[in-house]
């Protein structure tokens, strides 16, 4: 029990993991960070809010998700059984609305009348403007210019849906530089505006929000394996962009020290090329966006810019609980390629119906190579986080077939 | 050995001589290495004769979150050319060799401090003659370890005060701040909105009395009718985007033209006002 109190201890009181997360924004968005932490707090606490929530996630979103056995692949891997859980199944294709449903709830609680977001892959954005499209909001999404280009059915979609999708050109106009505008935009809109963060990184209590909004997926896939196996999972398996879907899916098992805990960064062109995402394999401990996690950067502190086939994966940084979890020795981290992402991406898809989205592709690579070191009798969670329709485009592109 | 005052008694020293004279101070932005290290030292060089009584010198970042257009720019050319933190710094040095007299403060974001770490960060600052620093996304509930630092060395860090700092965060905002306050004087990014003077009045006068410091406004002053009406309410005034602007689109020559023109209408806004 002694571990439970541990686990929902972090973050403490000044929004730490350990030595990383914290509030590093500019003072004009303090007093907001302040506002919506108390906002946070009250809704949390609040029976309502969670009945609303829970009825929102069943009769919209269409949770639980199932826990599928991937009998074929792990027939393919030769190995410990594999069980996906499959929040592609979700409204809107991912498990980014789990996020986003609670938070533009709270936007609605606190009286925010404008959403904004940024977006990678274009799920959050797609998924954030939903939700305003459902509680009648305007939105506006702030999405590189190069992730405009691969991702162009969520930039449709989101145009559908009513939203303003605002191309970022700065930098190298990917995930980061969308978060720096969206940044700018809310500093610029302090009274009406509510800014729906995509992953588990930013100032606090985005952080343990998102988690917190996330960690159904982990709560779920707990009691599915139990209820079918008997027994808890040797491992969860997940990608990680920022780390929501992952501190989702580990967030219930943390306690559970026999249950091992693998993310699995983006490598690009290998991690040894220096394009790539994996913050954690090859950055440093930093200070972006609101918080101290650890960073791909230079040795006078310039941030690098991430590379990765996968736009949602393509991020410098990495959410503070994560660094967290990965000096402690909690979680492992590893990390998977361009090219073993488009392989797994084609493998699931014919061998078990399934199109992943390029991100989840990414973790599948480390789950074939886990399953043939645990055995037949292993058993594996991995976190199926997002279809790939979206991808089906970019992945012809890299294939050379033209559509 | 000079015996002219250092760090936060550099800074203290201007505004007083400014407060006697019944003038506001002018502050003059520029980024550090922009477009390259050899044509900013010259602007730098030349921004206290041309009537800049204290100079920012900014770091150039890779995500300059607070920065509008102009100042993103200016920190993507200065990045472009090779400049890091340390050439800023040098660039810092040379300029006090000349002129011991003018408060230089630092302005920019918190990573390569960081990186740096916060005591190497500020003896590099002592020895090159940096008055102070504004570190953009360090608010006091993280500056612990640089404000120690510091403070031991006695430099300035100058906090942000900003339209959305209320009654009730204000002590918070200017307990253990030195030098002078920075009162950002409209909710957004550099050189993007026009502040208006009567909140701004308002505002500084709040600051002043909660501080008991010198209180300087920036961010969206760009004339030198804006400077002239913020000067008779402030302590200082501060111009940032419109100097870079004139040093990309101009050069160095113009960019002192312009700055020549900003403190001419700063220093003498009062005397205007009143005759
Ligand atoms: C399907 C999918 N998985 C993963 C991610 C990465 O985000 P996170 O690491 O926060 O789950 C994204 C981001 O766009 C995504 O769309």
């Amino acid at each position: 029990m002694s571990t439970q109190t541990q686990v929902d201890i972090w973050p403490d009181a000044r929004g730490r993991f350990g030595e990383f997360g914290g509030r590093f924004v500019a003072e004009t968005l303090m007093p907001l960070i302040l506002e919506l932490e108390s906002a946070w707090d009250e809704a949390r606490n609040d029976p309502d809010f969670t009945a609303q929530m829970d009825a929102y996630m069943r009769d919209y979103v269409g949770r639980p998700s199932a826990l599928y056995h991937a009998e074929r692949l792990s027939e393919e891997f030769g190995g410990a059984k594999i069980w996906l859980k499959r929040d592609e199944l979700n409204h809107t294709g991912s498990h980014k609305i789990n996020n986003c449903l609670g938070q533009v709830l709270l936007a609605k609680r606190m009286g925010k009348t404008r959403i904004i977001a940024e977006t990678g892959a274009g799920q959050h954005g797609v998924a954030t403007a939903t939700l305003a499209a459902r509680f009648g909001l305007p939105c506006v999404v702030f999405m590189g210019a190069t992730d405009i280009e691969r991702q162009q059915p969520n930039v449709f979609r989101m145009k559908l849906l009513g939203a303003e999708v605002v191309p970022v050109t700065s930098g190298t106009g990917t995930l980061k530089d969308a978060m720096n505008e969206a940044l700018r935009d809310w500093v610029t809109h302090v009274e009406d505006t509510f800014y729906v963060i995509g992953t588990v990184a930013g100032p606090h209590p985005y952080p343990h929000m998102v988690r917190t909004f996330q960690s159904v997926i982990g709560r779920e896939a707990r009691a599915q394996i139990l209820e079918r196996e008997g027994r808890l999972p040797d491992a969860c398996v997940a990608c990680i962009g920022g780390g929501s879907n992952a501190m989702g899916l580990f967030h219930a098992f943390v306690p559970d020290k026999n249950v091992r805990l693998i993310g699995v960064e983006a490598a690009g062109k290998g991690i040894e090329t220096g394009q790539h995402a994996a913050s954690l394999k090859g950055g440093a401990p930093g200070v972006l966006h609101g918080n101290r996690t650890y960073l791909l950067q230079d040795d006078d502190g310039q941030i690098i810019d991430a590379h990765s086939i996968s736009a949602g994966l393509d991020y410098p940084g990495i959410g503070p609980e994560h660094a967290y979890l990965h000096d402690s020795g909690r979680a492992e981290y590893v990390s998977a390629t361009d090219k073993e992402a488009l392989e797994m991406f084609q493998l699931c898809t014919k061998l078990e119906g399934i199109i992943p989205a390029l991100e989840p592709a990414h973790a599948l690579a480390r789950v074939a190579d886990l399953a043939r070191e645990l055995g037949p009798k292993g058993l594996i969670i991995m976190n199926m986080c997002g279809r790939g329709d979206k991808d089906v485009f970019a992945v012809a592109g890299h294939l050379g077939v033209k559509i | 050995m000079s015996t002219q005052p250092i760090g936060a008694a550099r800074l203290a020293a201007r505004f007083a001589g400014r407060k006697a004279q019944n003038q506001a101070a002018f502050i003059a932005y520029i980024m550090g290495g922009d477009p390259d290290v050899k044509t900013a030292q010259k602007l730098l060089d030349g921004l206290p004769a041309a009537g800049a009584d204290v100079i920012e010198l900014g770091l150039p970042f890779t995500d300059p979150m607070a920065d509008g257009p102009a100042i993103q720019a200016a920190a993507l050319r200065a990045l472009k050319a090779g400049v890091r933190t340390k050439a800023v710094l040098a660039m810092a040095a040379k300029f006090r060799k000349k002129d011991v007299t003018t408060p230089l403060i630092v302005m920019g974001y918190y990573n390569p401090i960081h990186h740096m770490g916060c005591g190497a960060f500020t003896d590099a600052c002592v020895e090159a003659g940096v008055d102070g620093a504004i570190i953009v996304d360090l608010p006091p509930e993280e500056d612990a370890a640089l404000r120690a630092a510091f403070d031991e060395a006695g430099l300035a860090l100058i906090r942000l005060a900003t339209p959305t700092t209320d009654d009730q965060r204000l002590p918070t905002v200017v307990a253990g701040t030195s030098g002078f306050v920075y009162y950002v004087s409209v909710a957004g990014i550099t050189g993007a909105l026009v502040p208006e003077a009567d909140p701004v009045a308002r505002a500084v006068a709040r600051i002043r009395t909660a501080s008991g410091l010198p209180v300087a406004v920036g961010f969206g002053v760009r004339t030198p009718e804006k400077a002239a009406q913020i000067a008779r309410v402030a302590d200082g005034v501060v111009v940032g985007s419109a100097i870079v602007d004139a040093m990309a689109q101009k050069g160095v020559e113009e960019a002192l033209a312009l700055t020549q023109c900003l403190s001419g209408a700063v220093h003498n806004a009062r005397s205007e006002s009143t005759s």
